[in-house]
């Protein structure tokens, strides 16, 4: 396994956000992280990347504890994937995405031409390289999400952790990142993503896991995962799950009920 | 890669030669720049300039050692606020965001009330200023569970204005007549005492701090995403904090300690930098320190030439910094989005 994680406690101090998670990610594998708004997942990710200290349970990458791994050691790794955020500097997307290579390189070395090639090869693996020159703080929500996967990848790392990578992406855009994971993985990449809808996982994910209350309830394959009953207990409102014929086949999708919806008649006005 | 860079530190070095060539010629005794050049060549070779004795003593007593130690209190501070501004990833900082020029003041004060000798001044100074940061530092690794940057902001905040307050307390107790005009000269800041010893133990402090600088160059940029994105790209953020901290505050505390308080470069030029040269550190740190004392010089030479008495620097750097930075935030937004 790449990433085994073991009755993993997380939070801060003073305040405990999950705890109990386990779960194990081998190459080439998609794993779907479901849960609320405010459930841990953004938490759990940085506990599982070192960034805040786990409150009890292990986190191991290929079989090295990671309580014994620095910072650069766990980047060469692990890359993660932030959600896109504006940027402080007007850096261009290719001196953003060649700050991956930091782990490669010692403090005081600055980027050589090896490192230049890589960036631009995660740039090509993107489809980004048009961007190259532009100016991070200047191209859209979608673009910037695309250069941060480009920089994880230009850690040359065995495992993505991605944080919403849809979040706040049109939906044109949502379909993109979710190509270029689906071909990563095929790539032999392991990834671990956190989406606010279940749909993705019935797109992309080998295996999905559901996080309520900052447990794991659900680990499994998304068809047997993703039901209604589980998605009652998750997100609190009712969801059917239905089957459609898309791509020649078969595949699974929700279906919000709303309350007005199911009521053969219209509300009765309040009050 | 584009050319304004290039073009940014090309502008840097020639702004740089003739703000020395004017620091040089232009005073109460003015020497042309033709002779200048002859006074120089001369002593170099030992030969003949034909000028008058009273040329020589004027270039190399006076206003060389005064040249000199402008363009390197104003490199230092220009580059100490470039790591600073890209350290606390904060536009309005500048190299007193930690303490350092309060704790120098303090240092100065205590020297001039306890009517030690100038060498001992510079001593306190600079020790107090290092002091200062410390106990910010300190105070902020002690202080878990906030965001590490706010928090070293905020003891800085705070220290600041509780050396402030000994410091008044000091003013308050000197004597009126000799200690306190003394004291609030030094706080206005002045080059006007500088002399080459001065300049020579300066400099290794400044080089101490900029040579780390330097090295950390790529990395400052990683800084500049914050504290958890760099750590997930790798970088040891604790350690990188620690020396920059440490090297910009070596380099202040020594400038400040031989020029008193002269604000606003440390805060302005590494914006005007920023806007000419780009956010890349490998970049901005040359083109800050080019521009930093090739600004000082310029401001000293004013200082000297503008009136028949010597003007305060830390009084000409506000008054030509406040209207350059309204014009910078009114014009210049794209240097930080």
């Amino acid at each position: 396994m790449m990433l085994s994680v073991e009755n993993l406690a997380f939070g801060y101090t003073g305040k405990r956000v999950g705890a109990g998670v386990s779960l194990a990610l081998g190459a080439g594998e998609v794993m779907c992280l479901l849960g609320p708004n405010g459930g841990g997942k953004t938490t759990l990710f940085k506990t599982i990347l070192g960034l805040i200290p786990a409150l009890g349970g292990s986190v191991r990458y290929g079989g090295a504890p990671l309580t014994q791994m620095t910072h650069g050691e766990v980047a060469r790794i692990a890359g993660y994937v932030p959600q896109a955020h504006s940027g402080y500097f007007p850096f261009s997307v290719f001196d953003v995405v060649l700050m991956g290579r930091a782990a490669h390189l010692g403090p005081f070395a600055a980027p050589g031409k090896h490192d230049r090639d890589i960036a631009r090869q995660a740039l090509a693996t993107i489809g980004i390289e048009r961007l190259a020159e532009a100016v991070y703080t200047r191209i859209s929500g979608g673009e910037r999400q695309m250069t941060l996967i480009a920089r994880a990848l230009a850690q040359e790392p065995r495992i993505l952790v991605m944080d919403e990578p849809t979040a706040s992406l049109d939906f044109g855009n949502q379909v993109r990142v979710l190509e270029r994971i689906q071909s990563l993985a095929r790539a032999g990449l392991a990834i671990v993503l956190s989406t606010h809808d279940p749909d993705q996982a019935f797109l992309v994910a080998d295996r999905v896991a559901m996080l309520h209350e900052g447990r794991l309830v659900r680990l499994g394959p998304p068809a047997a995962t993703i039901t209604p009953e589980s998605l009652k207990l998750v997100y609190g409102v009712d969801i059917a799950v239905v089957e459609i014929a898309a791509d020649g086949g078969r595949r699974r999708v929700c279906v919000p009920a709303l309350d007005a919806m199911r009521r053969s008649t219209p509300p009765a006005p309040s009050r | 890669m584009s050319r304004r860079p290039i073009l940014a530190a090309a502008l840097a070095v020639v702004l740089l030669l003739a703000a020395v060539i004017a620091a040089l010629a232009i005073g109460r005794f003015p020497i042309a720049p033709a002779d200048l050049a002859a006074t120089v060549w001369a002593k170099l070779t030992g030969g003949a300039h034909g000028l008058p004795p009273a040329a020589e003593t004027v270039l190399f007593q006076i206003r060389g050692p005064r040249v000199l130690a402008a363009l390197m209190v104003g490199a230092a501070l220009a580059a100490a606020g470039a790591a600073y501004q890209n350290l606390f990833r904060n536009p309005l900082v500048s190299p007193d965001i930690l303490g350092v020029s309060s704790g120098a003041a303090l240092g100065a004060a205590l020297g001039i009330f306890l009517s030690l000798d100038l060498w001992w001044i510079q001593g306190f100074a600079f020790a107090f200023g290092l002091g200062a940061v410390a106990a910010v530092y300190l105070i902020g690794q002690a202080v878990k569970g906030h965001d590490p940057i706010l928090v070293l902001i905020l003891a800085g905040v705070v220290i600041g204005a509780l050396l402030g307050s000994v410091l008044a307390l000091l003013k308050y107790l000197a004597d009126p007549y000799n200690q306190l005009p003394a004291i609030t000269f030094w706080l206005l800041g002045s080059l006007a005492a500088t002399n080459t010893s001065d300049i020579v133990t300066t400099l290794l402090p400044v080089l101490l701090g900029l040579v780390p600088l330097w090295l950390l160059r790529w990395r400052m940029n990683l800084m500049s995403l914050g504290d958890e994105e760099a750590k997930s790209l790798g970088v040891n953020v604790l350690r990188v904090r620690l020396a920059v901290i440490a090297a910009a505050t070596l380099m202040t505390a020594a400038v400040v300690s031989i020029s008193g308080i002269v604000g606003w470069i440390g805060l302005l030029v590494p914006h005007f930098a920023r806007l000419l040269a780009g956010p890349s550190f490998a970049r901005l740190l040359p083109v800050s320190v080019l521009l930093g004392a090739a600004f000082l010089l310029l401001v000293d030479t004013l200082a000297r030439t503008v009136a028949r008495i010597e003007v305060p620097l830390g009084v000409l750097t506000a008054f030509i910094g406040t209207p350059f930075f309204i014009w910078l935030l009114a014009t210049a937004r794209r240097s930080w989005q």
